[in-house]
């Protein structure tokens, strides 16, 4: 399995990524500098990481959702490739509307950093084979992850399955305590939680994740 | 030429902010202030000789990137200098 991340000015979780994604989960990772023009052949996954990229100018995500190397991404999950943004990746896909909703500034205006309880919120692909209900604990660390989306789209995503993980506690005013979701295809996937924190000794539920993605790419060859 | 980009939270997503800065203003003894909004003002100087090719231009900016549609809106001010 080969997945390639994708580094923008900014990002700091890239190196996490690609060494989770190579340790744990078995990938084959190709780093792409955002300027490129052009993805690496034959990907199976591409990872937006988390970090600040462009120091957050204008709104999260906003700068590198216009890189150069975006236009090949949105080609990329049109044709149906499996894309994953973490923090500000999620933001990222936001501002590029490979995602619907936006993330804006905390309701309480402060960075929460720490492990939470997140309930996956329906029976996804991306959280196999795990199902509703269950719960799992990833780490967030954020200051910009108060997801919002208006109500008839947020009752669209719930109804289309597309609502992966709620918070148990809102700890950042989330409509609807979302943590993290898919698009309608389920094949672009964006979440506040950082899985490559929680794949090693400490925590293994970072893991699950990373197994679900390994079952999707499975599942399709 | 000069165009200002005023952008604000559509009214649907909450601004903390301004809710704190509001109460902070009625603690102050401003009791008839009733809501306020935080918002953020973009200045373009611009090559532009006729007015509405630059609003038409500066809409084409909001769209591709100044403005998030999803969460914000925002009114054009055009001036002189």
């Amino acid at each position: 399995m080969k997945a390639g991340v994708i580094t923008f000015p900014g990002s700091n979780c890239d190196d996490d990524c690609r060494y989770s994604l190579e340790k744990s989960a078995g990938f084959e990772v190709q780093s792409i500098w955002h300027k490129e023009s052009y993805l690496p052949p034959e990907l199976d996954l591409i990872v937006l990481p988390g970090g600040f990229s462009y120091g957050d100018y204008l709104r999260t995500g906003a700068m590198a959702a216009v890189s150069p190397i975006m236009a090949a991404v949105k080609e990329y999950a049109e044709k149906g490739g499996l894309v994953l943004g973490i923090c500000n990746g999620f933001q990222i896909l936001c501002e590029a509307g490979l995602l619907p909703g936006a993330l804006v500034k905390n309701q309480s205006y402060g960075f929460v950093c720490r492990d939470v309880v997140l309930e996956i919120a329906s029976s996804n692909p991306w959280t196999q084979p795990l199902t509703q209900g269950t719960f799992l604990s990833l780490p967030v660390a954020h200051g910009e992850g108060r997801y919002v989306i208006e109500p008839p789209q947020c009752q669209e995503l719930e109804e289309k399955g597309q609502i992966l993980f709620r918070y148990k506690e809102n700890i950042n005013g989330s409509t609807q305590q979302i943590a993290g979701i898919t698009n309608r295809g389920k094949n672009v996937c964006g979440m506040m939680p950082h899985p490559e924190r929680a794949s090693d000794l400490r925590s293994h539920d970072g893991l699950k994740i990373w197994n679900a993605i390994g079952a999707i790419l499975r599942e399709r060859k | 030429m000069k165009a200002r980009v005023h952008i604000f939270f559509k009214e649907s997503v909450l601004d903390p902010q301004g809710s704190t800065v509001a109460s902070s203003l009625q603690r102050l003894g401003f009791s008839k202030v009733k809501e306020v909004r935080m918002g953020k003002v973009i200045d373009l100087i611009l090559d532009h000789q006729l007015p509405e090719e630059a609003r038409k231009d500066v809409a084409k900016m909001c769209e591709k990137l100044l403005v998030n549609p999803v969460i914000e809106s925002y009114r054009v001010e055009l001036l002189e200098k």
